[in-house]
């Protein structure tokens, strides 16, 4: 069994309305796992259940085959990274948020900076170390969060939808230094996106939600070629046409 | 007018000759004060902590009962820590009464709520959100509260010198249950109330200097740090 992460019958209702309900979803060693779907589907509900950072009405979660108790969760938690929709420092340099989840793991100051050094350099920010992190621009500050993700040597990375809130010029610098460090790294990734093309370039699967619900789930070429709703077959249409109307304009 | 000038005077002359009684009552006011502040903080911390990030039947409750503490007259503070500590009293063994510890108790019980309230009101602040995100870095609960009161250091700070404020500033309940003995349970305040009553006004106003001087300083540490913050969050 080389599943990293997993979930059962995860179920997430709040105030009597159901947000959730996926029977299964597991990601592999070393794949890159995409979430689509569109606003209000639930994908950032279904990355904190399965980042262990909320807990869902009905549902197990499994790390390499072993149920997660309440007891293990911070340790399991310690084996993962989040990049959140939005960047969120705490009061304090680039270099000490980087290196702060270090520290909570009981790595020592020193070395935790020097790590933290590395991946700004990795992400080439190592210029923006001393700036006070809450005064970043927006492209700085995603790739801040991605080094300090990277800093921790996840076995799991979660991204929520880490390039959209960026112009094109920084998104595509990025997603490229991105993809180049996560290639080097074979992390086990957890994908939150929005954006088709971004599917298609890197995931190994997608799987796609709707209303809280499982709508597909397969490779992207299986989605492009064989969409199992009208819903999806309009939003992949929708899609395409876009891409059409962008290379006629080329 | 006079009798003011010649309070000022006086003060000046007692602080620059280093007059023993003096220095003694100031000191053992900051002691007793401080130690109340810092066990109300001890007490305030991980209780503010709790009420900010758990959900449980009650809790505006909790948080109005501390909002109503924060203007708990000393006075009456005074008479329960009195009734307790009372020779004949449920604590009355303890033999506390008229000690410098029944001060500390009684204004522990006058500032916890002021620090309690304001501390919680500080955590609340804290974005949901970062602690989301502080919980994602695996931090165990203890590391949780570390984080966030740093994250709200400032606010926090404020807290403890307003319930700082609070007890030192406070007459009632330090001459009830302290008896102003003096070179034993006597503090600034009761000190000067205790010269004012024997028509001292000089003796009077030179404490009511000394002990404004303190509030003053308290104040500027307070402007300085928040002074600091405004850097803080610009990065310069
Ligand atoms: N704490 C909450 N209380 C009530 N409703 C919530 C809560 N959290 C999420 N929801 C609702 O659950 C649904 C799914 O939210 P979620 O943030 O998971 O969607 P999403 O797929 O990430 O959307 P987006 O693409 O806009 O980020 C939304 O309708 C949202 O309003
Ligand atoms: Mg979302």
């Amino acid at each position: 069994m080389n599943t990293v992460i997993e979930g059962k019958d995860i179920m997430v209702r709040i105030r009597g309305k159901e947000l959730l309900d996926v029977k299964k979803i597991g990601l592999k060693k070393g794949e890159i796992f995409a979430v689509i779907g569109p606003n209000g589907a639930g994908k950032s509900t279904l990355l904190r259940v399965m980042a262990l950072l909320q807990v869902p009405q009905r549902g197990e979660i499994y790390f390499k085959g072993e149920k997660i108790t309440q007891k293990e969760r911070i340790r399991i938690r310690r084996k993962m990274a989040v990049v959140f929709q939005e960047p969120l420092f705490l009061n304090d340099t680039v270099i000490e948020n980087i290196a702060l989840g270090l520290r909570i793991r009981g790595i020592k100051h020193r070395e935790a900076i020097e790590r933290a050094k590395y991946w700004l350099e990795r992400f080439k920010v190592e210029k923006l170390s001393n700036r006070w992190a809450r005064s970043l621009s927006g492209g700085e500050a995603q790739r801040v969060s991605l080094a300090r993700a990277f800093a921790l040597e996840p076995e799991v990375l979660f991204l929520d939808e880490p390039f959209s809130n960026l112009d094109v010029f920084i998104r595509e610098s990025l997603i490229a230094d991105f993809f180049e460090v996560l290639k080097t790294t074979g992390i086990t990734t957890f994908f939150i996106t929005h954006d088709l093309e971004e599917v298609m370039l890197f995931a190994n699967r997608v799987m796609v939600l709707m209303g809280g619900k499982v709508v597909q789930e397969g490779t992207p070429q299986e989605l492009l070629e064989n969409p199992k709703t009208d819903e999806l077959k309009r939003f992949i249409q929708a899609w395409e046409r876009f891409k059409f109307k962008m290379l006629r304009m080329l | 007018m006079d009798t003011i000038f010649e309070g000022l005077k006086k003060a000046i002359v007692m602080l620059v000759t280093l007059d023993a009684d003096i220095y003694r009552i100031t000191l053992f006011t900051l002691k007793v004060s401080g130690l109340a502040t810092l066990i109300s903080l001890a007490i305030s911390l991980p209780a503010a902590f709790f009420i900010a990030i758990k959900e449980f039947p009650g809790k505006n409750f909790l948080i109005s009962l501390a909002n109503l503490g924060m203007g708990l007259p000393p006075t009456v503070v005074g008479l329960w820590v009195c009734l307790l500590l009372w020779r004949s009293g449920p604590l009355g063994r303890l033999r506390l009464i008229y000690t410098p510890t029944a001060i500390v108790i009684a204004q522990t019980v006058i500032a916890t709520p002021v620090i309690l309230a304001l501390v919680t009101a500080a955590l609340q602040q804290v974005d949901k959100k970062l602690r989301l995100h502080i919980m994602s870095l695996g931090a165990t609960p203890l590391q949780m509260l570390f984080l966030m009161a740093k994250e709200a250091r400032y606010s926090i700070l404020a807290a403890v010198i307003a319930g700082f404020g609070a007890i030192v500033s406070e007459v009632g309940a330090s001459m009830m249950v302290g008896g102003n003995i003096a070179g034993y349970t006597r503090v600034l305040t009761t000190a000067i109330v205790l010269e004012t009553s024997k028509g001292n006004f000089e003796d009077a106003l030179a404490l009511s200097f000394i002990l404004l001087l303190m509030a003053y300083l308290g104040t500027m540490a307070l402007t300085y740090l928040q002074q600091r913050r405004h850097e803080d969050e610009y990065g310069n």
